[in-house]
């Protein structure tokens, strides 16, 4: 089982792409999904050594939170764009330390960090223990730093755990 | 319609308009921040809510107008949630090597360094031990 089909998620989430792209419900479409779903994780075996383990629940709920998250910061930033003039503006580097330790998971937050409007994430430091991100509009640098590493870090951590 | 009101319509118009007003807002703040890191933040507002939007109601449209699901617009957004940050990412990064190398691409200051004694990755090669080293390269 296990070498037969190495990668459940990836063998999912290919069948499901490859049916919405179809974008029909027929035996021929879902048989091509499953055969590109059966093959394509064993060809790219050798791109993801030592994949994480994922927990599904946490990851569904993860999702929804920063989708919800995205529509509220696009508002906020809409405001700042049309309402503050360029001398308020405090934009600022940001500089968050790390707790997460696999690739994947500091990927997931740095993707998440530019997702959300306001914040967009530059670089991480060569040892992989610093976040560099930064922020348009962040007066209080400390209290942003602490509300991303709580916000999205904490759950993360509980993900990729 | 919907009992002669129509509320398909009224909706896909009200979505397709929410979108285009943030996308517009998005490509505003392109023209009126300061300098390139601040103008990053425009473009990742128009590509999130603004096409969302749109998205949202090309699905409306197809489902309630013409009677048809269709799955594509979620295609369009998964593909542009994973690829989007990874262009901001690049110019980015861009922006750290024009500042050190001195050049002056805008007002915005160059970072402070990591507080682990190492420098931005990149600005450096992997070295063994980190997450970007891989041992039989």
């Amino acid at each position: 089982m296990n070498r037969l089909i190495p990668h459940p998620g990836l063998s999912a989430l290919l069948v499901i792409v490859w049916m919405a792209m179809v974008n029909d419900v027929s035996f021929g479409a879902l048989f091509l999904g499953l055969v590109i779903g059966l093959v394509v994780p064993l060809f790219t075996a050798a791109y993801w050594p030592g994949r994480p383990r994922v927990r599904f629940l946490p990851g569904c709920a993860y999702v929804c939170l920063v989708i919800w998250d995205i529509i509220v910061a696009n508002f906020e930033v809409a405001a700042i764009i049309l309402f503050k003039p360029n001398r308020k503006l405090q934009p600022v580097w940001l500089v968050i330390p790390l707790e997460l330790d696999t690739p994947e998971a500091i990927t997931v937050f740095a993707g998440t960090i530019s997702l959300t409007p306001g914040t967009v994430s530059a670089d991480v430091s060569d040892c992989g223990t610093y976040l560099l991100v930064h922020a348009l509009h962040a007066p209080d640098p400390s209290a942003e730093i602490a509300r991303v590493k709580q916000r999205y870090e904490a759950r993360l951590k509980r993900i990729f755990a | 319609m919907i009992g002669g009101f129509p509320l398909a319509e009224l909706l896909t118009a009200a979505l397709i308009v929410v979108g285009a007003s943030f996308a517009l807002i998005g490509s505003w703040g392109l023209v009126r921040l300061p300098s390139l890191m601040e103008r990053l933040h425009g473009p990742t507002k128009a590509s999130t809510l603004g096409l969302g939007g749109m998205l949202i109601g090309s699905v409306v449209f197809f489902q309630l107008v013409k009677g048809e699901w269709t799955t594509h617009e979620l295609l369009v957004s998964l593909f542009l949630f994973v690829t989007a940050p990874i262009a901001a990412n690049m110019i980015a990064k861009v922006h750290l090597h024009r500042l050190r190398l001195g050049e002056k691409p805008g007002p915005a200051d160059p970072p402070t360094a990591p507080r682990d004694g190492s420098d931005w990755a990149t600005y450096e090669a992997p070295r063994e031990g980190t997450p970007g080293w891989f041992p039989d390269e």
